[in-house]
């Protein structure tokens, strides 16, 4: 269990974090998401023991670690951009924390075997960083990280400086390192959808603040607010309530009028990818908003641009309205 | 085109020229002059008990100034690149002092500072010989090398930054450890450059070395005093040209050596 208590810090006039209490449970992998200046790196960095902070504590394991160096946080940290040991082979970039510990050859031997395995580089073993790619870089810098066998994971941004395609597959590979190893997990990210895919938990921060924390599936189907809705997913405003746009559900106007709490609207463009289609519509008053239906749906209505339908949604907005001045207040 | 060609020749024929007329007729001067009696006046020249006793002063001064540069230029590119105190901006310009100041002009201030009746000239009550003894000679060549080690090693510290750094502490590298094991590693390229123009400096240092040394031949001369003292004093010019090879000679040992070195390092 890691537990972050009123923990602050600024720079200079900038706030980074404000009064921010947060508990990580212990073999969790957890993601720290929010916009960049939401103070989620300044959050992961202060639980390494890398920035100080100007008030609050961090717990780790039960022990305070506040004021203990991070030699001693028993924590394996991965940079966004690696950090790797440009003078040292992947071999040797692996081994650095065990030959800092002095641990016996033999054992070292062993252990960066075991880790070359499981990252999948034992052909590049003594290639050195920059004879590797991206993605092979940051495998290595996990490796580096695990091979100390830290209590708490902490991964900065980890594939912010990768291409799409190999992202998704590193995602995909650090979650099925996660289920195998079970070491507690802290990820930095900006990127809502690497957030729902790869974490447990989701503590999405804004402007140094926590503005919600919980499963995906919480944070997704039922946020505390619209900053919370908005940085999860898209949202349209249907009649003045907050949905989803897959939520909203189109029926011709000729024979749905009928609809209870329908909205009137026409249909101003039709987009289609691929499976997806977003039909952007505009009400009788004038207002825009989108809905995104599955191609059949739009297949069935036989829709086209400048048809006059009537849009619903079954769900309404997932929080309460007041919050919603409050957050566009501050 | 034709045009072209012909430009591109006179430009090639220029440079060539300028190059000749400036650096390789006089190295092939002194050469010539040096070795025109065949070699064996060469060694009998650069043997005598005063060339000897140059050349060793030249190698000890260059042996105390490198290890005092690198461990004082490292130390001062460290805070150039990571410190954050006031004055800074001042240590930046002090460290190109040396560059801007005639050598001449850097023995007298030694003079004025170390001599009889200077600030600090009650060291020679102690017993302690600064000026006109190797402590003013050295003194005088690390203030003319002190920009070498700082200014080569600086860049590299701003491009790699400290992340690696910052890695090797979350992998408990203590402060000293991170220093040997990584930063020291990233930075040696632009450490050997230094060390190679410090070192090409001190064995070429004349000016600041003058003021400060007592000039005995076989005592205090070092190569260059001694090139000097021979060409002037003794109008011994064979002399003269044989010991300024053996200084080119040194020269070009310290550049290939060093080169040598790091062509190893990063084929390892």
């Amino acid at each position: 269990m890691i537990t972050i208590a009123h923990a602050s810090k600024a720079f200079g006039d900038f706030l980074a974090l404000h009064d921010v209490s947060l508990d990580i449970p212990t073999g969790s992998l957890t993601a720290l998401l929010g916009p960049s200046g939401s103070g989620k790196s300044t959050l992961l960095r202060a639980i390494a023991g890398l920035d100080d902070l100007d008030g609050g504590t961090v717990t780790i394991g039960g022990a305070d670690v506040t004021q203990v160096v991070p030699q001693k946080r028993g924590i394996g940290f991965v940079f966004q951009h690696y950090a790797a040991f440009k003078h040292m082979t992947v071999r040797d970039n692996i081994a650095f924390g065990l030959s800092i510990r002095r641990r016996p050859k033999a054992e070292i031997r062993r252990r960066v075997d075991e880790l070359l395995e499981v990252v999948g580089l034992e052909v590049f073993q003594n290639r050195y960083p920059a004879q590797l790619s991206g993605g092979q870089r940051q495998r290595m810098a996990l490796a580096r990280a695990l091979a100390v066998d830290p209590q708490v994971l902490l991964l900065d941004e980890p594939f912010g400086a990768l291409d799409a395609k190999v992202r998704a597959d590193l995602r995909r590979w650090l979650r099925r390192l996660h289920d195998e190893v079970h070491v507690t997990t802290v990820l930095v990210t900006h990127d809502q959808e690497e957030a729902l895919d790869i974490a447990d938990r989701i503590a999405l921060l804004h402007k140094g603040r926590i503005e919600q924390v919980g499963t995906p599936d919480d944070l997704y189907d039922r946020p505390a607010n619209e900053f919370v809705m908005s940085f999860l997913g898209s949202v349209s405003r249907l009649g003045g309530r907050l949905v989803r746009p897959h939520d909203i559900v189109l029926e011709r106007a000729a024979g749905g009028s009928a609809v209870d709490g329908g909205i009137r609207a026409t249909v101003r463009r039709i987009v289609r990818l691929g499976f997806e289609v977003r039909v952007e519509l505009q009400d009788d008053d004038g207002a825009e908003f989108t809905a995104q239906l599955t191609r059949g749906d739009v297949e069935a209505l036989a829709l086209r641009e400048g048809d006059a339908v009537v849009a619903s949604s079954a769900r309404g907005t997932p929080f309460e309205e007041p919050s919603l001045a409050v957050t566009v207040a501050s | 085109m034709r045009l072209r060609t012909g430009a591109r020749l006179t430009a090639r024929t220029v440079a060539l020229a300028y190059l000749t007329v400036l650096v390789i007729l006089p190295v092939a001067v002194i050469l010539w002059r040096s070795f025109g009696e065949g070699i064996g006046g060469f060694l009998a020249s650069v043997t005598t008990p005063a060339a000897i006793s140059a050349f060793n002063l030249s190698l000890l001064i260059v042996a105390i100034v490198v290890p005092l540069n690198v461990v004082f230029g490292v130390t001062v590119a460290l805070a150039l690149v990571r410190g954050r105190f006031p004055g800074r901006g001042a240590l930046q310009a002090v460290v190109d002092l040396p560059f801007a100041v005639s050598p001449i002009v850097v023995g007298v201030a030694l003079i004025l500072l170390w001599g009889v009746g200077g600030w600090f000239g009650g060291v020679e009550a102690l017993g302690v010989k600064v000026i006109f003894g190797l402590p003013g000679m050295v003194l005088a060549t690390i203030f003319v090398t002190m920009p070498f080690v700082v200014r080569e090693v600086e860049p590299v510290l701003h491009e790699i930054g400290q992340e690696q750094e910052q890695a090797a502490a979350t992998l408990g590298a203590s402060s000293w450890q991170a220093f040997w094991r990584v930063t020291l590693p990233a930075i040696r390229w632009g450490l050997t450059y230094g060390v190679v123009l410090t070192v090409a400096r001190s064995l070429g240092e004349f000016g600041a070395v003058i003021m400060v040394s007592s000039g005995f031949p076989g005592v205090s001369e070092t190569l260059t005093l001694l090139v000097h003292g021979r060409y002037l004093d003794d109008h011994n010019t064979f002399g003269a040209y044989c010991a300024a090879t053996l200084l080119m000679a040194m020269a070009v040992v310290a550049l290939v050596l060093m080169t040598l070195l790091d062509r190893k390092r990063s084929t390892r």
